[in-house]
């Protein structure tokens, strides 16, 4: 067989090419581009190498707001992915219209655009016309007050969170349940498998694909966190529920540090990316080793 | 172990049934004896697997109720009435090793762990998968896995009745054959009752004691391999039992015969007492039952098609408008395009509307 040696072939890849390059390369490489300088305006630049990038690493507010964000994202993927799967569990297998009207008010929360769900949250927490604020602050008689209360504003984030994402992990976790075969549940039937064996034995290693994708998005987007938060809280009170994101923005917009901004842009992007790759690696090999 | 009896049980997948289409399986009454082993015959679709479903307590019949022994257990669980049953895929629990599956069903009952270790022992040396008990079950290949499902079946030695539901579908010829036997040896063992459901018809004729053949949801007939073979209760189960089917050909009750196409065939005196219309009549012959010569008196016929198929060849021959399949042996040399047909008196049948004749 003759190969072909005209490599004008590669001309049909340019397409990609060039959206690629508007969509991923072209706005990375403006970041990576002020990271590296000190830009004063379109003809005075100094080129600092690496020292944006040192200053933000050892910068203590950074240190402190990305442990908060690893607190927070590894409470969202505890409290999310355990009662997602419970909601969906109670879901019926087959129903009729009943459980397509289900099925979109369960996925409601999805379709709120974010800052109106910080705005509800906002409405809905305050003490004196907000229904939960009101019912905690006067019914339960405990002072509600998360604006100046750390420890509430934490619990009012993550409250938020878990009630505007849980839908996700309930809606994919449903779609794992619904593919499995009625000759399993039928089969444990038969070999007097306990509810419990059934979930442990069944529907949880019938889930563990689409789990994965759970646990991936919801690592992913609790890490990129922001507008929700923001609205709710502004980071406070104090900086203690700033996350990630929210300094990020304080630094690029409200201090107008270009530089350091793009060199935690960067730092940011690498820590999201090593764990998705960190994560995926493990719950496949997870998956592997159960081939073997 | 026990006899399994169904009165008038029907089942509906719909809600409210109205007509006698809407039910899966009709009303019907059936017993199934003790330490039997029975094949459930019918083509897809036809309610094999609810009957099935109905006897296991997977599915609760909309009407009617199921005794064992004699005891109600139209309400009672699949874990009262103490029923195995492997289905048409494979079925394993993926996080399991082979040896887990095999002891599941014994475990969630309480089994000692030392009866746990022999009697899964036992059946994986029966099933060949002694080798692979350490392994994963979600690493075996389909077959395999099939075998882990079948082996989960097999392992309480208490059973009520083994339910199969077409369990041999995914597996490869060689193997199916072999693992039919098992099923038979294990039959003959232990005596439990066995309820194979089947569409392939050689599968339920070589496996079973009592073949049921099933059809749009009624049970048609009931019967050894032979009963079936040689005295088909209708037309459906002639053409669906036997290849190629029963040869059926319009007749006319003539003196001490039948007149087909012009031409004589003579009847047993006896099925010709038991004829009491003289219209819708249909001689129902096998065609191993048909002999072909080139002279003689007989059935004159035009001889087409001869497909040899190694044992035996099968000639379709045309009288008038009819084709009648005949089997021929090999060693018989077909020369000429014209024929004699002559049919063996002890196997031809009467059919009247479709119905057997006596």
């Amino acid at each position: 067989m003759q190969k072909w040696q005209n490599q004008r072939a590669w001309f049909l890849v340019i397409p990609v090419v060039v959206l690629v390059a508007f969509n991923a390369l072209i706005p990375v490489m403006t970041v990576v581009n002020y990271s590296v300088q000190d830009i004063f305006d379109s003809t005075h630049r100094i080129f600092v190498g690496t020292e944006w990038y040192r200053e933000m690493l050892l910068n203590t507010r950074l240190q402190h707001a990305l442990l908060r964000q690893l607190v927070f994202s590894g409470l969202v993927l505890l409290i999310e992915l355990p009662l997602g799967v419970a909601i969906a569990l109670t879901m019926p297998r087959k129903g009729g219209w009943g459980l397509s009207a289900t099925l979109v008010i369960v996925a409601l929360p999805l379709l709120i655009p974010w800052n109106v769900i910080g705005t509800i949250w906002v409405i809905f927490l305050r003490p004196d016309i907000g229904l939960l604020g009101h019912f905690i602050d006067h019914t339960l008689g405990i002072h509600f007050d998360y604006p100046t209360v750390p420890i509430q504003a934490w619990i009012s984030v993550m409250m938020m969170e878990v009630w505007h994402w849980t839908p996700l992990v309930v809606l994919l976790a449903y779609a794992g349940l619904r593919s499995i075969p009625d000759a399993y549940y039928q089969a444990a039937n038969i070999d007097a498998a306990s509810r419990w064996a059934v979930f442990w034995y069944i529907q949880l290693p019938k889930m563990r694909g689409v789990l994965t994708i759970a646990v991936l998005l919801r690592f992913m987007d609790s890490f990129l966190i922001y507008t929700e938060p923001f609205v709710l809280t502004g980071g406070g009170p104090g900086d203690t529920t700033t996350f990630l994101s929210i300094y990020l923005v304080k630094l690029a917009v409200g201090e107008f540090d270009v530089g350091k901004a793009a060199a935690f842009s960067i730092i940011y992007f690498l820590i999201v990316l090593v764990f998705s790759y960190v994560f995926y690696q493990v719950l496949l090999r997870a998956q592997r080793g159960e081939v073997r | 172990m026990a006899l399994i009896e169904f009165e008038n049980v029907a089942h509906s997948y719909l809600r409210s049934p109205a007509r006698m289409e809407d039910y899966a399986l009709r009303p019907m009454n059936l017993a199934w004896q003790d330490g039997g082993a029975y094949a459930l015959l019918g083509a897809s679709g036809s309610g094999k697997t609810t009957l099935l479903n109905i006897i296991s307590g997977l599915l609760r019949p909309s009407a009617g109720r199921v005794r064992f022994d004699g005891r109600d257990v139209t309400d009672s669980s699949t874990v009262e009435r103490n029923i195995a049953q492997v289905f048409q895929f494979p079925v394993i629990y993926d996080t399991m090793t082979v040896f887990d599956n095999l002891a599941f069903p014994l475990r969630n009952r309480g089994v000692a762990a030392a009866d746990v270790r022999s009697r899964v022992s036992e059946v994986a040396e029966m099933l060949d998968l002694t080798d692979h008990l350490r392994w994963r079950a979600s690493g075996l290949a389909a077959d395999e896995k099939q075998k882990v499902s079948l082996g989960r079946g097999l392992v309480r030695s208490d059973v009520s009745a083994i339910l199969f539901d077409e369990p041999l579908t995914v597996i490869d010829p060689n193997l199916k054959w072999r693992l039919r036997r098992k099923l038979k040896e294990i039959h003959k063992r232990y005596n439990t009752t066995l309820i194979y459901v089947t569409h392939d018809q050689s599968e339920a004729l070589t496996f079973a004691d009592r073949v049921v053949v099933i059809h749009e949801g009624s049970v048609l007939q009931q019967g050894t391999p032979q009963e079936l073979f040689e005295t088909p209760i209708d037309r459906f189960v002639g053409y669906f039992i036997g290849s190629p089917g029963m040869n059926f050909l319009p007749c006319r009750l003539s003196g001490d015969g039948a007149e087909v196409v012009g031409q004589f065939v003579p009847l047993a005196a006896t099925l010709l007492a038991k004829a009491t219309q003289t219209t819708g009549l249909e001689i129902g012959i096998r065609p191993e039952a048909i002999g072909l010569s080139s002279s003689g008196s007989g059935l004159a016929v035009e001889i087409g098609d001869v497909e040899h198929l190694g044992t035996r060849n099968i000639a379709t021959c045309r009288l008038g408008e009819h084709e009648i399949k005949v089997v021929v042996p090999p060693e018989q040399p077909i020369l000429s395009e014209r024929g004699i047909l002559k049919f063996n008196p002890a196997m031809t049948r009467l059919y009247a509307d479709g119905r057997l004749v006596g």
